[in-house]
């Protein structure tokens, strides 16, 4: 349970609004550090919504997310990934003009120190300059940062290797999907949360991907993870979260919460939509 | 305290003009999600039309705005058959570009079939004035004003009680639903476009009898004013846009009230600078909503670049460097020399809207910024001209980067229109503050251009200078892409999303680009001020800028070397072919038209 931890992560009361429809409401939630809680729940219970308020993209009506026991409420998403917070998304965000190599780089930028010089006011035009001179420091950066990007690619065998300069855009669904987790770590996160990172996978894809979760996890990696299968969450997850219509409606180890009534009944008033495959909007 | 009536009264008739360019602009964004920037070109079709039937043809009244609004209707028809419609599955800036490209070429056909001298539009109808309360008010207001709640009021019996204006509205509330419920989208569309088209038209016709004179100019303005009053509204909000137009209508007359005629349009843009900055979607949009265009897809045609060998770009740039050793005519010189400052400017440009994504329409502000800067430090404070034009690329990188940040939030569309609004406002800035800019006078007797106190006259040294100078820019700049920053800026533009949740942060990344661009549109602006000899407010105007953007698109939405080549090519082909002034802008309209349609890439491929 969360409490052998220190807590990492801390909802309180989270809540966000869309008009009449509440689509995230009075979320508690801790997560210690280097645990992995999964959060499930149908279509439309909430899930992305809650990511989106705690990686800063959205902001909460209500309540408070701590991260290391700061206050990160409302923050900027360039802050908290700063902070070390990294995620993918549903629909796949790649950048789809650039190439693997680069969108892995983007995932580094927050690290990125020699070129990034932290001067108040003329910061940025150092940063040109910079760009434009580079210096040795610079260069051996980018370089020590190109040989880290191949290590991380490498995590993914032979998928994204052998592309690693073609355009995101030319690469299948899948690849896409692996090309996100690999920038999630280039941040060297110390949060990571991951919105269904199999969607749209095939059982082979999905079981390399189940693979590569729990690596991460046994590294000590601190994973919020949503996913609508739930073979891979029972066996991943150290706590499940169930939401529905906004709400937590169960908490606890897998197996306790899959035999909850309430969570059968919520799968089950939604015509059990959550243990198909879904693409709908994020 | 008569005046104060007769200000308002003025504002409400305007604005009920701007309400009938507004209210189409309204609808279309509401089922397209798009900002139909020939919205104003069919304005201006409209009061030629009109002044064909009144003048020409004599038409009685009625029969003269059935006339109108059928012609424009066609108009807008035609637009949205073949200008549009074969866009439905591109890319987001596909349908942008066209309606800018339309919008050019319709106004051309224009210009070129009626030259570009105003014409008086007679308004007929009697020339009395009616005292009301303190102030006065004529037939023509009366008439505006009918117009106007007629159209409303048969705007709204369509929406809300036929079968098409159902669709419309279901359309605008959710496209994809409205699709799935067997609504025909593209009927829906050419619904839209058709009375978008007869209430612009309409409105054309009426401002022109409403000031008894008709111009190309009308365009540009009625895009912008109406699409102020869209924004300001809400965008894809149709009573908001009445009411953003009435407001726009009241703020520049009082506007002009107070501070004189000039100052007219300065109102209008700074109150859409405000209302982008402080309410992104409208004064009448709820609090906080879901962003107003759709976060996913990409925006620019994904490609792969042509990749030129380093030795033939060698030879291409050496060839070109020893070109005046060989017998070549001056004009030939002075044609590359235009093509050298153009591609400076295409170099920001494609930078600003390629790499970045920023699809500017303002881009010839920052040439004025740095012409006006130059010219005046070589002549007011005696500058050596080489650090002047230095200067003036410094200026139009810090002041160009200034006025453009409230837009850092923005996307796609409205980056266009804050843009062409802050180039709007630069220009105005420039004819207004005569104790510094001198005015409309301009400034004349600008020194050549000079080097180390040698000055540069000949045909020669002014062509090896320009091309040197370009040359550098350019190999600035493909540093600057191969940098950590040519892939930061290049990421907010796929996704800024994404971006933004891995530390980028908009702001810092859009100033670096705008400040790098700035400066080489500057340092052309700063050239070209030195050449001319004399620049004035209209000197550096939105057909550059026009003319730059299909540069970019020719040569590859972020591609250095495209930059270049299309410059080359948009400056030497019509020079090639001698073709006359007038008709270059329609092609280089034309061409824009067709690259967005069938090689959204252009040449060299997007980088
Ligand atoms: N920006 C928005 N504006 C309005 N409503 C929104 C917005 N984002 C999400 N919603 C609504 O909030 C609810 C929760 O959506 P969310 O995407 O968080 O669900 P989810 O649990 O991630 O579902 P799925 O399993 O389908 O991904 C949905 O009803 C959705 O329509
Ligand atoms: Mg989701």
């Amino acid at each position: 349970m969360a409490e052998q931890h220190a807590p990492m992560l801390s909802l309180r009361g989270l809540t966000r609004r869309f008009g009449g429809l509440t689509a995230v409401d009075a979320i508690d939630l801790d997560l210690g550090k280097g645990e992995l809680v999964s959060i499930i729940g149908p279509n439309g219970a909430g899930k992305t919504t809650l990511f989106n308020l705690v990686t800063g993209l959205d902001r909460p009506d209500d309540g408070a997310v701590r991260f290391e026991g700061q206050d990160i409420t409302g923050l900027s998403p360039e802050r908290l990934a700063a902070e070390g917070i990294a995620r993918t998304f549903q629909l796949g965000r790649v950048f789809g003009n650039l190439s693997v190599m680069d969108n892995v780089l983007i995932g580094a930028h927050t690290r990125l120190r020699a070129v990034k010089p932290t001067v108040p006011v003329i910061g940025p035009l150092l940063e040109l300059g910079l760009a434009l001179l580079r210096p040795a420091s610079v260069r051996a950066e980018e370089e020590r940062l190109r040989e880290e990007v191949k290590a991380i690619l490498a995590r993914f065998g032979e998928r994204l290797l052998p592309r690693i300069d073609q355009p995101a855009y030319s690469l299948s669904y899948a690849n896409r999907r692996r090309v996100e987790i690999a920038r999630a770590l280039a941040l060297r996160p110390r949060l990571l949360l991951l919105d269904e990172p199999t969607a749209g996978m095939n059982p082979t894809e999905t079981a390399e991907m189940q693979g590569l979760v729990a690596e991460l996890k046994a590294e000590g990696l601190t994973i919020l993870l949503i996913e609508h299968k739930l073979e891979m969450v029972m066996r991943l997850s150290d706590r499940v979260i169930v939401m529905d219509e906004g709400k937590k409606i169960a908490e606890g180890p897998g197996e306790e919460v899959r035999g909850d009534p309430k969570v059968i009944e919520a799968y089950l008033g939604h015509g059990l939509s959550g243990t198909t495959e879904q693409e709908s909007a994020a | 305290m008569s005046s104060w009536l007769d200000y308002t009264i003025n504002g409400l008739i305007v604005g009920n003009v701007y309400a009938l360019v507004a209210v189409g602009l309204a609808l279309i964004f509401g089922v397209s999600r798009l900002i139909n920037f020939a919205q104003g070109s069919i304005y201006l079709v409209g009061a030629y039309i009109g002044w064909v039937a009144v003048v020409r043809l004599h038409t009685p009244l009625p029969l003269t705005i059935i006339v109108v609004a059928a012609a424009a209707a066609m108009v807008g028809l035609i637009i949205e058959r073949f200008g549009l419609r074969p866009l439905q599955n591109s890319v987001r800036i596909a349908p942008l570009l066209a309606t800018i490209g339309i919008s050019f070429v319709l106004d051309q056909l224009v210009m070129l079939t009626f030259s570009p001298n105003p014409r008086a539009l007679p308004s007929q109808l009697p020339d009395v004035r009616f005292q009301l309360g303190g102030g006065t008010i004529g037939p023509l207001d009366l008439l505006i004003a009918g117009v106007g709640l007629t159209s409303a009021l048969l705007l709204f019996v369509f929406l809300r009680y036929t079968k098409l204006g159902w669709a419309v509205r279901a359309t605008a509330q959710d496209r994809d639903a409205a699709m799935q419920m067997g609504v025909d989208v593209n009927r829906v569309n050419q619904a839209v476009f058709g009375i978008a088209a007869a209430l612009g038209g309409v409105s054309g016709m009426l401002v022109g009898m409403y000031y008894n004179q008709i111009d190309t100019a009308m365009s540009l303005q009625a895009t912008l004013k109406g699409v102020v009053a869209e924004v300001v509204g809400g965008a894809g909000n149709v009573p908001g846009a009445v009411i953003g137009s009435l407001l726009l209508g009241l703020v520049e007359s009082y506007g002009v009230a107070v501070f004189g005629t000039s100052y007219r349009n300065l109102f209008a843009f700074l109150l859409l600078v405000v209302v982008l900055v402080l309410r992104p979607s409208g004064l009448f949009a709820s609090a906080r909503q879901a962003p107003p265009e759709p976060l996913t897809g990409t925006f620019i045609a994904p490609s792969r670049p042509v990749r030129i060998p380093r030795w033939a770009l060698l030879v291409a740039a050496a060839a070109f460097a020893v070109l005046p050793f060989f017998p070549v005519s001056s004009y030939v010189l002075q044609t590359l020399i235009n093509a050298w400052l153009l591609g400076m400017l295409a170099l920001s440009l494609t930078l600003v809207a390629g790499t970045m994504g920023q699809v500017s329409l303002g881009h010839a502000a920052l040439l004025a910024i740095g012409a006006y800067t130059s010219a005046l430090l070589s002549l007011t404070l005696a500058v050596p001209v080489g650090l002047a034009v230095i200067g003036g690329g410094l200026m139009s990188a810090a002041l160009g980067t200034l006025l453009i940040s409230p837009s850092f939030r923005l996307r796609g569309h409205y980056v266009s229109i804050a843009t062409l609004a802050i180039g709007e406002i630069v220009s105005l800035v420039i004819l207004n503050w005569e104790s510094v800019t001198r005015g409309p006078i301009g400034i004349s007797g600008i020194p050549p251009l000079s080097l180390f106190g040698y000055d540069l006259i000949s045909p020669f040294s002014v062509y090896w200078f320009s091309f040197a100078v370009m040359l550098v820019l350019a190999l600035l700049q493909g540093r600057l892409l191969g940098s950590h920053l040519g892939r930061s800026f290049r990421a907010i533009r796929d996704d800024d999303i994404a971006a933004r949740a891995y530390g980028l942060s908009l702001n810092r990344y859009k100033s670096l680009a705008f400040i790098f661009g700035g400066f080489a549109a500057g340092v052309s602006g700063g050239i070209a001020a030195h050449l001319y000899s004399y620049i004035n407010h209209e000197t550096f105007n939105t057909q550059q800028s026009i003319l730059a953007l299909t540069v970019v698109i020719l040569g590859g939405l972020g591609n250095v070397v495209g930059a270049i080549v299309g410059s080359v090519a948009l400056v030497g082909l019509p020079e090639l072919f001698r073709i006359a002034a007038e008709y270059r802008i329609l092609i280089y309209g034309i061409v824009l038209l067709l690259l967005v349609r069938f090689r959204p890439q252009g040449l060299l491929g997007t980088i």
